[in-house]
């Protein structure tokens, strides 16, 4: 289905699309369906900037395996930094 | 019928007279032709169903297809504008039927039009298919497996689409379901219930649920592709069509 459930977040940082990098200020998490990936459904983010228009994004589809596999390795990496390193 | 057709990109009065993109695909060379309504999926306004479009002027039918995120995205690339759209949580009902009867108006008008004028949606767009021929007077509309029609959105999911089965008793014109077995929203259940609920009312109706399969089994470009299942749902779709919008 399309599920339309979309989790928004304020994000602080840059990202790098079409046009270049340029800084990102939201991202859009939701499973549906992808536009390229060849799945039924996927994990997706955009990383955003609404302010510089639509096509300030950065757009990735992730079989859900992936997407967990992910999100375990970004919490490794943060974890895995020196004390006092992440805020 | 000779199949030549032309396709371009247009502007057309939506809701509140707004100018919005439209893609038109018409026959050519052949007068007195239906035409049809396209209402694109989530992903939007993009390639695969522009194909679609062309289809349906190849079988003599003019086809418009309104691009329901112009406001949203002017100008931007189809997912672009997608997500854009979703991020601002979709677009409106009233925005919907607003948007579709511009798109028929303009239809109505086409040099060598019949006058008649149907609808057909996919996935989202099946939903707002229906909604579009209980608000607007249609002469035919297909329901590509839209869900929320009848069952509210799961528990928990901020949608915030809600159930249009209500609206039933303004129904204009016939309906034709084609649904897949293996899918969960729609359920087999919540269209056999909207299938009850039309019957309970006399308005002419046929659906159609194929088995092995599932979701967005009309689309060639995703691993939901069912062959079988969406070459026997063009065919049903050119058989009501055939019936209710050609001359």
């Amino acid at each position: 289905m399309c599920t339309y459930l979309t989790e928004t977040i304020k994000i602080t940082g840059s990202g790098k699309g079409a046009g270049g990098w340029f800084a990102v200020s939201d991202a859009s998490v939701y499973f549906d369906h992808p536009v390229h990936a060849l799945a039924e459904h996927t994990l997706n983010i955009d990383f955003r900037n609404p302010a510089k228009g639509p096509a300030a994004r950065v757009a990735v589809e992730l079989t859900a395996e992936s997407a967990r596999e992910l999100a375990r390795a970004i919490e490794a990496a943060l974890a895995s930094a020196p004390p006092g390193m992440v805020a | 019928m000779n199949e030549a057709l032309s396709a371009e990109t247009i502007s057309i009065a939506g809701q509140d007279g707004d100018e919005i993109e439209a893609y038109l695909a018409r026959p050519v060379g052949s007068d007195q032709f239906g035409s049809v309504v396209i209402i694109h999926h989530m992903p939007g306004y993009d390639s695969a169903t522009k194909e679609i479009a062309r289809k349906f002027a190849a079988y003599g039918y003019a086809a418009l297809i309104p691009n329901l995120y112009h406001r949203d995205a002017p100008g931007a690339s189809p997912d672009d504008a997608a997500a854009t759209a979703r991020a601002k949580g979709g677009i409106p009902d009233e925005r919907l039927v607003g948007d579709v009867a511009g798109a028929a108006s303009y239809l109505r008008g086409l040099p060598g039009a019949n006058g008649k004028v149907g609808v057909i949606g996919y996935c989202s767009g099946g939903r707002q298919s229906f909604l579009a021929a209980c608000s607007l007077q249609l002469d035919a509309a297909v329901d590509c497996y839209g869900a929320c029609v009848v069952y509210p959105p799961p528990e928990g999911m901020p949608l915030k689409v809600q159930p249009i089965v209500g609206m039933s008793k303004d129904l204009s014109c016939p309906l034709l379901g084609l649904f897949g077995a293996d899918d969960k929203f729609p359920s087999p259940g919540e269209t056999a219930e909207l299938s009850k609920v039309l019957d309970d009312l006399g308005k002419p109706h046929e659906f159609h649920t194929y088995e092995g399969a599932g979701h967005a089994f009309f689309s060639v470009n995703r691993p939901a592709y069912r062959v079988e299942a969406a070459n026997d749902g063009w065919a049903k779709i050119w058989d009501f069509y055939g019936r209710y919008l050609a001359s």
